[in-house]
């Protein structure tokens, strides 16, 4: 394979289309051009990731000024995730939408979503999620809303980012109580990834944006990727702990909220925040097989979350907001959505056959060892989790005959993008050895990194400035 | 005799493998849109099942030839880290092989009649997708030589049989019916993989194998767990089975689970998935020896659900809820054997129970009509006379019997005022409050227009 900077180019491709699409006046040509920069943005991230690959447990950079973009074990498959994300999420906008969809928005969301993935460097991270917050925001004025609580959050989470990192440079000089920089990074993560009592803000957005828009802003977890970069290498045991504790009572508050949703996109949010706590107890238990498989569903929820997202966005380009107290009984009118809803679904709550089956396995396993009663509920989360998919799936799907005149059948468009995530779904849970391996190889690296931090009494001696790289 | 053993392999892998393609043949074309044809399902399915059938007994016939009693058939690793292997092994003993040959026998018979009880029905391939998951499930869940197998078997046989119930998914009755089912088993889901995991921890192993230790195959061997470890996987594992096998307190699922075809009634609820709680237990003897107090909360379950399985069945008017609380007595009493630390007389009482119960509920859409013509031969009434017995019983005890049997011991309403409302309004408060500072207006939302809450059957 070339040595080329393919991680560069996945992040350009989309940062130079967007301001060229954001010309164009007629929307269907947009969503062409749109559609061709999100593919090659899939491909160069994949080459990137398989060039990561054939360096294995090396850190490659990209030889760019200051050398920001590199990956390592623990990114390498997320940017080829957020890129397909990005990539289904315009094939399957239809033409009721495209008019509401900012397609340069997406584009220069994507450059910013994979150059954030693609980041070790913290300041380089914090400028990606800060700037990655603009193109919603954009979005929500424009659509004369009024986000007031997404607007706070994200303020204070960008604030509370940049003092958190100020003072984590300072104490590198001059010696603190090593937890105190930890604290606004860590109050700064749990607000971006919607941790109880901060998750209002998803369901504003949600309600007041795009679906499209929305989903392209969550379903990355950039601020489960930030805690990862930012805040487990600096922080104590204790504070995480306190992260998992409360990422559990999240992820069964969300669970349950989900099981009484009447709207079918707060039920999705609800769902959300429910899987991305569960990501966030996996990490914090700090255990190779708990964070393994905190990893693991970080990538499943990632794929499983998108495609459901995806098909109640289609069902919702076909009827409009989408109520869950009432039974629509769509099955006989569109089966492939019914089959592609149930399986992502599924998927979500690992399923067995399907790609989070050994992901949920692990993670219940490795927050049982840590701590039983965490494992418990996070059983229960699931659990819930499951009653609420299939809730919803009833009553989309199923309890009267929906009379219409108009096909509600999947277009071929829709059609491709979500048999491409059934397969990648169905295949991850047959063949899960390879993604486990690979998810086991950066658990051990990300501990690794912690270990001499931990280990030092004088915690920034010890801190490993940057892991060592190999450049292509 | 290793091209013997060789062969016994292959062919325990043939039987795991003929549901999986069976999954794969109709599952891939519905998936794409594009169906097979009626005549062709047929096919599949017979193949399929004479297939599986033909290669259990051959298993069954080489480990009598050579007078085996416990054969490992490992597929492979599945997943291997340090610290945690999932492999897929599955096991051939005297439990697991009547078992799968059973599996197959009847959803062979299930599925030749269903053939032709839902033909041209809209719903004709869905039926067979799911009845192909069910079998699959129940082969996995048969034959599973780890827990996590198990699990994994025990998941499919739940999904199936929800969707089954809610088979005919223009009417709300059985939609609703079909996630009060689904409810239940994710419950009994949940308790087996906290149990899994917990086995898992206290012992280090999930193969059945390792966690009993001992000469010869099931049923002997003795636990590595202590009494208390035992007694605490053991009472997980209880309610595991007693979701499944709908003990009471769960029982109220039974009767709403006959809102499916009849087909699907019939192999499902009454013969196969109704029994697994059962299998399970007797999979885990061992276990069950090690802990008295398990043992006795399983005779005490047991004892109570056939007797409250026995009144209920005399009050019911339609005669597929009859038949479901006929077996929930049955398998009350298979419970109460196990508990009783008795393991070749469940076994049989599975076997038989189930095939009895196929054979009533197969018959049960054409008996109405034999009795009808039995009745106009005769010239009379065939109504059956007051045992001689209930005369002794005072009649207000008898009158609350009749209204407990009628409310079928208000097992649902109980475990919904206890357990699911005060959760729900829970998190309807939470919803609500959450709503008001979004937008400061929130939707009014009443408890009791979830139709779920309240359905039992709707006739058609």
């Amino acid at each position: 394979m070339m040595n080329l900077p393919w991680l560069a180019f996945s992040v350009i491709i989309p940062l130079l289309m967007a301001p060229l699409v954001g010309r164009l006046e007629d929307s269907g040509r947009a969503r062409i051009w749109t559609l061709a920069a999100n593919t090659l943005a899939l491909l160069t991230s994949v080459l990137a990731w398989f060039a990561h690959e054939s360096n294995s447990d090396s850190v490659c950079s990209e030889g760019l000024p200051g050398d920001w973009l590199a990956l390592d074990s623990f990114s390498a498959p997320l940017g080829p995730l957020a890129a397909l994300v990005f990539l289904a999420t315009t094939l399957v906008t239809l033409r009721t939408k495209i008019r509401r969809f900012s397609f340069a928005g997406s584009l220069v969301s994507e450059a910013l979503t994979l150059g954030t993935l693609g980041c070790l460097e913290p300041w380089g991270i914090i400028a990606g999620l800060s700037l990655g917050v603009i193109p919603p925001w954009l979005e929500l004025r424009r659509r004369q809303q009024s986000p007031r609580i997404f607007g706070l959050s994200m303020a204070c989470c960008v604030s509370l980012l940049v003092l958190g990192q100020l003072l984590e440079d300072y104490e590198g000089v001059n010696r603190f109580q090593e937890w105190w920089a930890g604290i606004p990074l860590l109050l700064a993560v749990l607000i971006r990834c919607g941790a109880f009592p901060f998750h209002l803000w998803v369901s504003e957005l949600f309600q007041q944006a795009s679906f499209g828009t929305a989903l392209l802003f969550v379903t990355p977890m950039l601020g489960a990727y930030a805690c990862v970069r930012l805040v487990m290498p600096v922080s104590p045991d204790w504070v995480l702990r306190g992260i998992e504790l409360g990422s559990t009572f999240t992820a069964l508050y969300a669970a349950g909220l989900a099981t009484v949703q009447t709207d079918a996109r707060r039920f999705f949010c609800c769902l959300f925040l429910s899987h991305s706590a569960l990501v966030f107890v996996g990490l914090e238990t700090l255990t190779e097989i708990g964070l393994t498989g905190a990893l693991c569903i970080w990538l499943s929820v990632g794929l499983s979350l998108t495609g459901f997202g995806l098909t109640l966005r289609a069902i919702e380009s076909r009827r409009g907001r989408v109520m869950l107290d009432q039974f629509q009984g769509l099955y006989d009118h569109a089966p492939g959505l019914a089959i592609g809803y149930l399986l992502t679904g599924l998927a979500c709550v690992g399923f067995p056959g399907t790609v989070g089956f050994v992901g949920t396995e692990l993670l219940v396993d490795g927050v049982v060892e840590q701590q039983p009663i965490s494992g418990i509920a996070v059983v229960l989360a699931c659990t819930l989790n499951g009653i609420a998919i299939l809730r919803s799936y009833l009553r989309v799907f199923t309890g009267s005959r929906h009379q219409t005149s108009v096909s509600l059948s999947l277009r071929k468009r829709e059609q491709v993008a979500v048999l491409s995530l059934a397969v990648l779904i169905l295949i991850g849970g047959v063949f899960p050895q390879p993604g486990i391996t690979s998810r086991y190889r950066a658990a051990i690296k990300l501990l690794s990194q912690r270990e001499p931090i931990l280990s030092s009494p004088n915690r920034h001696e010890a801190l490993p400035s940057q892991p060592v790289k190999q450049t292509n | 005799m290793p091209d013997l053993e060789i062969l016994i392999q292959s062919l325990g892998l043939v039987v795991i493998v003929a549901p999986s393609v069976l999954l794969c043949w109709l599952g891939i074309p519905s998936l794409l849109g594009r169906p097979l044809p009626e005549s062709w399902v047929h096919r599949v399915v017979q193949t399929v099942i004479w297939t599986g059938l033909l290669a259990a007994l051959a298993v069954l016939g080489l480990m009598l030839v050579s007078d085996q009693t416990h054969v490992m058939v490992v597929g492979r690793q599945w997943v291997h880290i340090p610290h945690y292997h999932f492999a897929f092994k599955l096991v051939f003993d005297r439990l697991s092989v009547p078992l799968v040959i059973l599996t197959f026998l009847l959803c062979g018979t299930i599925g030749a009649f269903a053939a032709r009880y839902l033909h041209r029905e809209s719903g004709f391939n869905r039926f067979f997708v799911l009845y192909s998951v069910f079998l699959l499930g129940m082969t996995v869940a048969s034959l599973a030589g780890t827990i996590e197998t198990l699990f994994a078997g025990w998941e499919l046989v739940g999904l199936s049989s929800a969707f089954l119930v809610a088979f005919y998914h223009e009417r709300r009755g059985p939609v609703a019916n079909g996630l009060h089912v689904w409810s239940v088993y994710r419950v009994s889901d949940a308790a087996l993989l906290i149990a899994s995991v917990v086995m898992h921890h206290l012992s280090g192993e999930g193969d059945f194998d390792k966690l009993i230790r001992g000469e010869g195959s099931w049923p002997f061997g003795s636990p590595t767990l202590s009494v208390s470890q035992a007694t605490l996987a053991g009472l997980l594992l209880v309610v595991a089975a007693a979701g499944k096998s709908a003990l009471i307190p769960f029982s109220g699922w039974l009767p709403r689970a006959m809102e499916g075809p009849t087909p699907s009634s019939a192999v499902f609820y009454g013969a196969l998935s109704v029994h697994l709680g059962a299998f399970l237990m007797l999979r885990v003897s061992p276990l069950l020896d090690a802990s008295p107090v398990t043992c006795a909360v399983i005779v005490v379950l047991g004892l109570a659900s056939a007797a409250f399985g026995a009144l209920a069945n005399r009050v019911q008017t339609d005669i597929k809820s009859a038949l479901s609380f006929a077996s929930l007595t049955q398998v009350g009493l298979i419970f109460a054997e196990i508990g009783l630390g008795l393991r070749y007389i469940p076994l049989v009482h599975i076997l038989g129970h189930a095939c009895w119960r196929t054979l009533q509920f197969l018959r049960a859409p054409t008996v109405l009509h034999d009795f009808r013509q039995l009745e106009n031969a005769v010239g009379g009434s065939l109504a059956a006379r007051r045992q001689s017995w209930e005369q002794w019983i005072p009649e207000n005890w008898r009158n609350w019997a009749y209204r407990f049997a009628l409310e079928r011991g208000e097992l649902d309403q109980g475990l919904f005022n206890w357990f699911v409302n005060p959760v729900r309004e829970l998190f309807i408060a939470c919803d609500r409050y959450e709503r008001l500072l979004l937008q400061g207006n929130p939707p009014p939302q009443k408890l009791g227009t979830e139709p779920w809450t309240r359905v039992l059957e709707e006739t058609p």
